[in-house]
């Protein structure tokens, strides 16, 4: 998955979790039965494990783009030696 | 949110805390329940009322317990625990409370009962102090839930007295 996709995938698990727990809540309430509660929450959680976890399509809409190794070659790296020296003797003046 | 087993481990504890939640409101919903319950025992038969050889008393009843215990069932109910005892006073002892029968009520269906029967267990009294004695008879209950808060309460019925001779 992409960034965007992960995000997209965990508010998606948190809702759907929320949502088949008030659902399953109030019809258990209303109906008088625990076990009904029960299954419609385990319902949810079943459903939410195969929309959420699985690496759809769908999360994988925003891909990051690499750059080619021809353009990437064009910007040398930082030199890591040339950058800690000055900065010592500003510090110790 | 990174791999699979990352995104799997995510739900699995978030929907456990999830169902701890929803127990605990269903445990709490049980506080909007406010029960009526009734009750009426009829001492029978004074089956016989001896000094046991150790010098405690001890009297064996036969009893016709009568209760409609239908409003303590909630959705969260799973039985009701209820017993008998008899409860008096002697110099020796402010209060005594001596289990005289129990049962499992174990859905709403079968809480409005009569039981016409002996004592199940035995009514002797540390000593000798049951002659001509008045006592009440307590009917306490335990509600025992699916999840959470167990509810007890009871219903003390008075004016059941024993013979003052031995039988």
């Amino acid at each position: 998955m992409d960034w965007q996709g992960q995000k997209l995938a965990e508010q998606l698990m948190q809702l759907m979790l929320v949502l088949s727990a008030a659902v399953g809540f109030i019809t258990g309430y209303v109906l008088g039965s625990f076990q009904t509660m029960l299954l419609i929450y385990a319902a949810g959680v079943v459903l939410t494990s195969l929309i959420t976890i699985p690496n759809w399509p769908c999360f994988n809409r925003h891909p990051l783009n690499w750059l080619e190794p021809s353009v990437a070659e064009k910007y040398p790296k930082p030199q890591p030696s040339a950058n800690s020296g000055p900065k010592k003797k500003a510090s110790k003046k | 949110m990174h791999s699979f087993g990352y995104r799997a481990n995510a739900l699995l504890t978030f929907s456990i805390t999830i169902l701890a939640v929803i127990c605990g409101i269903a445990s709490f919903s049980d506080n909007f329940n406010s029960p009526s319950p009734a009750a009426q025992v009829q001492v029978l038969n004074i089956n016989w009322f001896q000094k046991k050889p150790d010098g405690d008393d001890e009297v064996s009843l036969t009893l016709n317990i009568s209760a409609n215990l239908e409003s303590l069932f909630t959705w969260n109910t799973k039985q009701v625990f209820v017993f008998l005892a008899a409860e008096y006073e002697t110099p020796k002892n402010s209060l005594n409370q001596v289990s005289l029968w129990d049962g499992i009520i174990p859905s709403k269906e079968h809480s409005k009962f009569w039981i016409h029967t002996t004592n199940k267990y035995r009514f002797v009294d540390q000593g000798s102090s049951l002659r001509g004695k008045d006592f009440n008879l307590t009917l306490h209950w335990h509600v025992m839930p699916k999840t959470g808060k167990m509810f007890a309460d009871n219903i003390v019925m008075s004016g059941y007295s024993l013979p003052k001779a031995y039988r």
